[in-house]
């Protein structure tokens, strides 16, 4: 304690300089104080002001709208409901078969995704001609805006006259209806997510990757590793925390897909997510009471839902973590 | 010293992000321009025009004939692709009173809802003359109870048959569009017969009778006075004898795999139309021009045009103009002008959207009129007759744009996903209730 105390007068030491100044001895010193204090707040406030205006205010509106029955067309008209919005929503079984499709489709695609990157970063790391070139090329699907790639994509998957139909046919196959079948569908949706973000989780994989140190591979190798076991038993633990951020983000980019099955769908068959919802997400839904049937009320409480489902993953995973480290 | 220099600067350079931070925000919501961008000024008068879709008054060049005839206006006009991202807008910005155009387009799946909830935001044209010029029903459906007229109608969506000569001669069938629709008169039923015969017949393989059971659909209920609401605005498409009669029709063809099984006015749509997957698709005229430029160059000339059979009318528009325009008067002097009589034919010669004006559809101009694209078919006379043979009365509904898409899926759904029709008919009823809230 007596550290403490010591400490902080020596912060205040040089409060005395205003006095010799002949200033308002308090005045001087109150601001000197709001200076030392203040000041860090006035520099984050940039941001915390812009999150409270355009995240945190909508995020306590959109709740309020949630508890009203309201129209786009005549917003200024709310009719208090409470929570029948939630009770409705949790009945609905389109809510269940929008929260089943956006959770088969995350699996489907982050799954192959992280390891394909995490495959191409490992190449990626080896000593080769144009490296610099490959890591930009990785990269270039990320740039792509949604609607481009998704709009190639679904002329790819085009039924009557699409690509990967033709090839299929070359090689024997009937051709898959990609858009109408439920699975298909959901696959051809997560190609396009697979083929967006792949070379960016590689990269910041690559980037771990590289602050690996080489001595490390090098007792490996002396010990006798192979390859695959240097990869299992260096790299992967190396990169471990690489490794769950990307998991992170690719859970919460999951949760909120919708760009691409909407322009995948085409119209107002992609609001709907296909003609029986077979590749309907949360944000589809949330699209589809908003902007389709315009009922604003219903809308702002599937986003509400879609946020607690997040919290409440992150919850569990917590809850796993902490399991699993009591028991090992 | 330095200490004071420093937190004297700390001091302001926290000041100025604070103040920054609060600047951007307020900035957001600060302009109070409730205007419509229109306006007077210097004598000169400037209009400001939403519209959406090819409604065909930019595409021909009238707005710029507009300003040369009247050199102290000056026109802006913003066109929006499709109707549901416009309409969307339309009703964000008079929730907000802001944003809004001088002039807006309202089709005519909105404009019941137009009519019921926003009539206090459009300007009333009762009091414009010369405005009698109009098919009976067509104003009717833009004026209120009480007599408002919230704006002026521009086309109209009268139906024909659009079919493949070269595919009807090898199926065997008569190829003269007078033939062609002796085949079909009078009964939508005859329409999918002769489809069974082209399915039989045709010795090609991989081309549909018609591009998609939803077509057929829509062209049976429009035909009818009452369609998914009756008189006073009661839901009564789950008892309403056409409604039904339609989708068991439409049902009929899609388990008959008559069908293409294509979305209409969707990128799949497009590729069916020019590598011909499709022998016929019930045609409004206003598709024509999407059929003439989607199948583009190679197949001109194998496209005709044969009379429905039955009359009917899908879809069509009105302009409106805002109460708070500061140019109101102006505005509906230009509506007035750009849905006149001599304006309406000169659109249907250019671009083929059918007049809603009986006088216009009465003149030689629209009468002769003939589309080289469709082997020189008599457009003007079977599109005329065509618009003649609509209901005197139709009955519109809140949510019938809603209501027309929600159907259609249902019909993707015995199509595509081969659902049995009681089930396709359960599940778009649910859908429709959720639809109306």
């Amino acid at each position: 304690m007596a550290t403490s105390t010591t400490n902080a007068q020596a912060g205040e030491g040089p409060s005395p300089q205003p006095d010799r100044q002949g200033a308002g001895p308090r005045l001087g010193a109150l601001l000197h104080r709001l200076d030392v204090k203040g000041a860090p707040y006035a520099f984050v406030a940039p941001f915390f002001v812009v999150f409270a205006a355009f995240s945190f205010y909508p995020l306590l509106y959109t709740s309020w709208i949630s508890l009203h029955r309201v129209e786009l067309a005549t917003l200024d008209v709310m009719e208090w409901v409470a929570f029948d919005n939630y009770v409705e929503l949790w009945n609905d079984a389109r809510f269940w078969n929008a929260t089943a499709n956006t959770i088969t489709i995350g699996v489907i695609s982050t799954v192959p995704q992280l390891l394909m990157a995490l495959g191409l970063a490992h190449l990626l790391n080896y000593k080769m001609r144009g490296s610099l070139f490959f890591r930009i090329a990785s990269l270039v699907p990320y740039a792509t805006s949604v609607g481009a790639a998704a709009l190639v994509f679904t002329m790819l998957f085009e039924r009557d006259f699409g690509m990967i139909n033709w090839m299929l046919g070359l090689v024997g196959m009937d051709p898959v209806n990609w858009e109408a079948d439920k699975w298909p569908a959901q696959v051809a949706i997560s190609t396009i997510v697979i083929w967006r973000w792949t070379g960016y989780n590689a990269l910041l994989y690559l980037a771990a990757m590289q602050a690996i140190p080489a001595d490390r591979y090098e007792a490996a190798a002396i010990d006798g590793a192979s390859r695959w076991k240097q990869f299992t038993h260096v790299t992967v633990p190396g990169i471990r925390s690489t490794i769950v951020f990307t998991i992170v983000l690719s859970t919460i980019g999951a949760t909120q897909l919708f760009g691409e099955p909407l322009i995948f769908g085409q119209g107002p068959n992609g609001v709907t997510g296909g003609a029986d919802n077979q590749y309907q997400t949360l944000g589809l839904l949330l699209y589809e009471e908003g902007w389709k049937n315009y009922q604003m009320g219903r809308s702002a409480t599937v986003a509400w839902a879609m946020f607690l489902l997040l919290v409440l993953v992150f919850v569990a995973q917590r809850l796993i973590k902490r399991l699993r480290s009591r028991t090992s | 010293m330095s200490t004071v220099h420093r937190s004297a600067r700390t001091r302001a350079v926290g000041a100025v992000a604070a103040v920054g931070a609060l600047a951007l925000v307020v900035g957001c919501g600060g302009s109070d321009d409730s205007a419509t961008g229109g306006g007077k000024k210097d004598g000169k008068i400037t209009i400001t025009m939403g519209m959406f879709g090819v409604m065909g008054f930019k595409e021909t060049g009238l707005l710029e004939q507009y300003e040369k005839e009247n050199p102290n206006v000056d026109i802006k006009a913003e066109v929006a692709g499709d109707e549901q991202t416009y309409y969307t807008a339309l009703q964000t910005r008079l929730a907000a009173g802001k944003g809004l155009k001088d002039i807006q387009g309202i089709e005519i799946g909105r404009a019941k809802e137009i009519v019921d909830t926003q009539s206090g935001k459009f300007a009333d044209f009762s009091d414009v003359a010369g405005a009698d010029h109009f098919l009976p029903w067509k104003q009717s459906q833009i004026t209120t109870e009480d007599g408002k007229v919230l704006g002026l109608g521009t086309d109209i969506g009268p139906m024909a048959v659009c079919y493949r000569k070269d595919y009807f001669e090898q199926a065997g069938l008569p190829t003269d569009r007078e033939e062609v629709a002796k085949l079909w008169a009078g009964d939508w039923k005859k329409y999918v017969e002769v489809g069974r015969t082209f399915k039989k017949d045709f010795k090609g393989d991989k081309v549909a009778y018609m591009d998609a059971a939803s077509g057929l659909f829509n062209a049976m209920v429009y035909g009818y006075p009452e369609q998914y609401y009756n008189a006073k605005g009661d839901l009564i498409y789950d008892t309403n004898p056409a409604v039904k009669e339609a989708w068991n029709l439409a049902a009929d063809a899609a388990e008959a795999d008559l069908t293409a099984k294509l979305r209409q006015f969707q990128p799949g749509w497009d590729p069916g139309l020019a590598n011909g997957t499709f022998a016929t698709a019930v045609c409004p005229a206003w598709m024509l021009g999407h059929i003439g430029e989607k199948a583009g160059p190679a197949n001109k000339g194998k496209w005709d045009v044969a009379k429905a059979p039955k009359g009917a009318n899908w879809g069509g528009s009105f302009l409106g103009v805002v109460e708070q325009s500061p140019v109101k008067e102006e505005a509906k002097k230009l509506v007035a002008w750009l849905t006149a009589p001599e304006q309406q034919a000169h659109i249907f010669e250019k671009q083929g959207s059918v007049p809603s004006s009986q006088k216009a559809l009465e003149t030689p101009e629209v009468q002769n009129v003939t589309s080289e694209y469709f082997n020189n078919a008599p457009i003007g006379k079977i599109f005329g007759a065509a618009a003649q043979e609509i209901p005197d009365k139709q009955v519109l509904g809140r949510k019938d744009g809603t209501i027309k898409d929600t159907f259609s899926q249902g019909l993707t759904l015995i199509e595509q996903q081969g659902a049995k029709r009681d089930k396709a008919w359960k599940t778009t009823a649910e859908r429709i209730e959720k639809a109306v809230g």
